[in-house]
């Protein structure tokens, strides 16, 4: 039984740093339509400026709260500077997209090697997340660790605010208008070049706060992005284009998945396993749990 | 007999019900408009009758039920289709397009090979729409009234028994509209069409049969004179019973 | 009627002058250790054959074929490793790893060499069959085909790693020592290995040439540039679609069973995700939808990154960032379109508008 109970909770930690890497990617993926494969190095970019500041801040805890809204801001700048310079020029053309922004990986991970150096970089964690809460005691411990409790709670908050942002706010309603009818949010008066800049910059700046998350549970590293760049856009695909809330079950339900399978098998036969089900899984669903269904040609 | 014969036909898309419960009999031979206000499911109910879009109640063709049939077995039983934008291959040309629309039969030895000479069927459908000078140019060179000739050539090549045109004259200047026209009543002396089309003048010309959709249901069948008098037609277009002459006029 | 006859001598000038190349100057010209190389870049060509047939012509864009490449190579490797050991005895790092005393199940049927060899490309056709008989079925394209085949790529490279007591894991199968009897180590058997990868780099380009030019080739690109309109003339695109990625998939993975003689190793780390993007970009840069464009382009991509990479390995990413960027967004056709253009303005006035290479989107 705690066998099953530490699973679970292991699952859907795994499934709350999916979601928050995914997150910035329903946005400019799912929302957009643009495959930004630089997506990744906006996640290493966010958890380079925790380690920056955790060098300039002797504090760990200030560090990493002071971490989220600067990472948000460099890897949202970041993102918004990508989009001005290329994407903006590519918005009919999805695979090109791919490949260039692929370049732009390449390049950002070539220069995170160039300033922070080839090795793997370390932060430390604040002493309020470094210990466990013991959830069952006795011979048969079960205990989740403060550090995966934060991320589930961080994960929570950034899916409740970007769909409080897209639902309430005028900029919200805004994108959603440029997504569902380009020409017509146009001649309504709504510069859409304006909107695409800011949604990238919001989805970009999610990723930065996905990094920061990321260096409580593993290094930092110039490759660090590629590692998880794949998984986070088999979950926008499994999900659904353009629902955040296939996005957020599918984040929980592959993270519970890997981590079954991983129990019962090895790390790289889940992998295995989980991308065979997410095959099989298309069969069914080609277009992800959550669809519009629509009246048009393609 | 009727060649299509549809019976109670629903689309619904997340709960909005585009066609609702519509009965239809085209016969052989027949050129068939279809009209009525933007909404009134027009091309659900053709994108419902070639597989594009999911419908509940039956269509049947040459007696055979074509709903739940995948998209291009359907075409391959002869039924044709054109959509509201000119959907041609851009990039090949004109042969090549007409090529392809004449080849869903063909072996897998064929398509391995390369095309040596100008298939009969082509030469002719090339002849009849009026493209044989523009044979090796790419399409997507082509103006937009001679792209939607071509996209007619395509269903003729293809050998349909049924064309299901969605509005062929959208963007056309007034001769090649005539040209059009005249060029459909060619085509249904063989074939049977079915033709989408907001060109009250047009439709007057050309018509054989009318049928009005209005909200997802057929409003009214007939001729063009019977549809034309018809009072819940011109309450539709016009939501007043008085102005019947500006209808004519439209 | 002349056009064609135009096309096709030009086309048997072509093949010939690179035959003369291939065969005949660049022994003479290139050291032993350079023609090596060549045997090498030759090898990323003809997967650059395949990109070219299936992402330029088919608009499916196979970041994936680092897999098929893969199972080529690994199938290859697997013969050769199970012939070098001599009959009786465990590949050298079976002994290092494993605890097994016998081969696994899965690899006695590469002791036989006419099973191995038909694997290598077999193999790979039949899992490319597979996979996309699901994906091509259900419609899944575009972008979502991309992801899924590059997360094919990751998964493969993920468990070979995993696997080490069986597949060599990280470090791969290396040190391959003979090539059906011969001795790898002696520059003669080097330099036929070059000629049977040179040789069979011209054989793909000919089977290329006639599907691109074939019926088929013309029903390919247009279901590139429109599925669904050629579904309403009565034809399924996936199996259109099939046959491409299917053949693509044939060519990486005869291109990855010569690679392993040609360079003595098959890695995960030349099949995983970085590997299998960087086979397109030579396409890319050469221009995705020209076979010849497609195949230099791989060639030079492949030279430049010897040539840079060992020297200055921080300068060849940037480089390699800066040649995605610029040949995708800027050169889409890549540049084959240059040299399409230059005729262009030479050809007498003849009406033809200037077409970029679509997306299919």
């Amino acid at each position: 039984m705690t066998v099953i109970l530490g699973q679970t909770f292991t699952g859907i930690s795994i499934g709350a740093v999916l979601l928050l890497i995914a997150l910035g990617l329903s946005l400019t993926f799912g929302q957009m339509n643009v495959i930004n494969m630089a997506h990744g190095e906006f996640i290493m970019a966010g958890a380079y400026t925790t380690y920056v500041l955790q060098k300039s801040i002797s504090s760990a805890g200030i560090s990493l709260l002071v971490a989220l809204p600067v990472a948000f801001l460099v890897s949202g700048a970041l993102g918004a500077l990508l989009e001005w310079l290329l994407i903006r020029r590519l918005y009919l053309r999805p695979l090109d997209t791919l490949l260039v922004t692929w370049g732009v990986s390449l390049m950002l991970q070539q220069l995170a090697r160039d300033i922070f150096g080839a090795p793997n970089v370390q932060t430390r964690a604040p002493d309020w997340l470094t210990g466990n809460i013991t959830v069952i005691g006795g011979d048969d411990p079960l205990t989740f660790a403060n550090s995966r409790l934060f991320i589930l709670g961080l994960a929570v908050a950034a899916v409740v605010a970007l769909s409080l942002t897209l639902r309430l706010t005028p900029l919200g309603r805004r994108i959603r208008a440029v997504v569902q009818n380009r020409d017509l949010a146009e001649v309504s008066g709504i510069s859409t070049s304006t909107v695409d800049r800011t949604a990238f910059f919001l989805g970009s700046g999610l990723a930065g706060v996905a990094g920061v998350a990321l260096t409580l549970v593993g290094p930092i590293g110039p490759t660090m992005g590629t590692n998880v760049i794949i998984d986070a856009f088999l979950v926008i695909v499994v999900g659904g284009i353009g629902q955040l809330k296939g996005t957020v079950i599918v984040a929980f339900v592959l993270g519970v998945l890997q981590s079954v399978l991983e129990y019962s098998t090895t790390v790289s036969v889940a992998k295995v396993l989980v991308l065979v089900a997410i095959v099989a899984f298309l069969q069914w669903r080609p277009q992800g749990l959550y669809t519009l269904r629509t009246r048009s040609l393609v | 007999m009727s060649e299509l014969e549809i019976r109670g036909l629903r689309v619904t898309f997340d709960g909005f019900t585009a066609v609702d419960g519509v009965d239809l009999d085209v016969a052989p031979g027949d050129l068939r408009f279809l009209i009525g206000p933007n909404g009134a499911g027009k091309t659900t109910l053709v994108d419902a009758v070639t597989g594009l879009v999911k419908a509940e109640g039956s269509a049947k063709f040459g007696g055979a039920e074509l709903l739940g049939r995948p998209v291009h077995r359907i075409a391959r039983s002869g039924i044709g289709r054109t959509f509201q934008t000119a959907t041609v291959f851009e990039e090949l040309t004109v042969l090549q397009n007409l090529d392809i629309a004449a080849g869903a039969g063909r072996s897998r030895w064929t398509m391995l090979r390369r095309r040596k000479d100008v298939p009969e069927a082509v030469a002719q459908a090339m002849e009849t729409v009026g493209l044989t000078d523009l044979a090796d140019s790419p399409a997507g060179t082509l103006a937009h009234g001679q792209k939607q000739w071509l996209e007619i050539g395509m269903l003729l090549v293809q050998d349909v028994k049924l064309l299901l045109l969605d509005e062929p004259v959208a963007g056309m200047s007034h001769d090649e509209r005539q040209a059009t026209g005249e060029l459909l009543q060619r085509i249904s002396e063989e074939r049977t069409v079915v033709v989408i089309e907001h060109d009250m003048d047009f439709m007057r010309s050309f018509a054989r049969s009318v049928s009005v959709l209005h909200a997802g249901k057929v409003l009214s069948e007939g001729t063009v004179a019977q549809v034309q008098a018809d009072p819940k037609v011109q309450e539709v277009y016009l939501g007043h019973v008085e102005d019947t002459a500006v209808v004519q006029e439209a | 009627m002349n056009v064609l006859k135009g096309r096709s001598v030009r086309a048997w000038a072509g093949f010939a002058g690179a035959a003369v190349l291939l065969f005949a100057i660049a022994p003479l010209a290139l050291s032993d250790f350079r023609l090596g190389l060549l045997a090498k870049y030759l090898c990323t060509a003809m997967v650059a054959v395949g990109i070219c047939l299936a992402w330029g012509r088919g608009g499916l864009l196979t970041l994936g074929q680092g897999v098929f490449f893969g199972l080529g190579g690994y199938a290859m490797a697997m013969h050769l490793k199970i012939a070098d050991a001599g009959p009786g005895n465990l590949p050298d790092f079976m002994q290092l790893y494993g605890t097994a005393t016998e081969l696994p199940w899965w690899w006695k049927p590469f002791e036989n060499p006419a099973f191995a060899l038909a694997a290598t490309v077999l193999l790979p056709m039949a899992v490319a069959a597979l996979l996309g008989l699901f994906i091509f079925r259900r419609r899944v394209k575009g972008a979502y085909f991309a992801i899924l085949s590059q997360a094919l790529a990751a998964a493969l490279a993920i468990w070979l790693i995993g696997q080490q007591a069986t597949t060599g894991g990280t470090n791969g199968l290396t040190d391959i020592q003979g090539f059906f009897g011969y001795s790898l180590d002696d520059p003669v058997n080097q330099r036929m290995v070059y000629f049977v990868i040179a040789a069979a780099l011209l054989l793909l380009m000919a089977i290329a040439r006639q599907l691109i030019n074939s019926r088929y080739g013309e029903l390919l690109v247009a279901v590139r540039d429109s599925e669904e309109r050629v579904r309403f003339l009565g034809y399924d695109p996936a199996n259109v679609k099939l046959v491409a990625y299917v053949v693509a998939a044939g060519m990486a993975g005869l291109a990855g069973a010569l690679f392993v003689p040609a360079v003595g190793i098959i890695s995960p780390a030349l099949i995983g995700i970085v590997p299998s993007i960087e086979f397109v970009i030579g396409a890319a840069v050469g221009g995705r939808a020209s076979l010849v464009g497609a195949v230099l382009g791989a060639i030079a991509v492949a030279w430049a990154k010897t040539a840079l990479s060992e020297e200055f390995p921080a300068a060849w990413t940037y480089f390699q960032g800066l040649l995605f960027i610029v040949a995708l967004a800027f050169l889409p056709g890549g540049l084959a379109s240059l040299a399409v253009l230059v005729r262009r303005r030479k050809a007498v006035e003849r009406k033809t508008a200037v077409i970029p290479v679509g997306e299919a989107a």
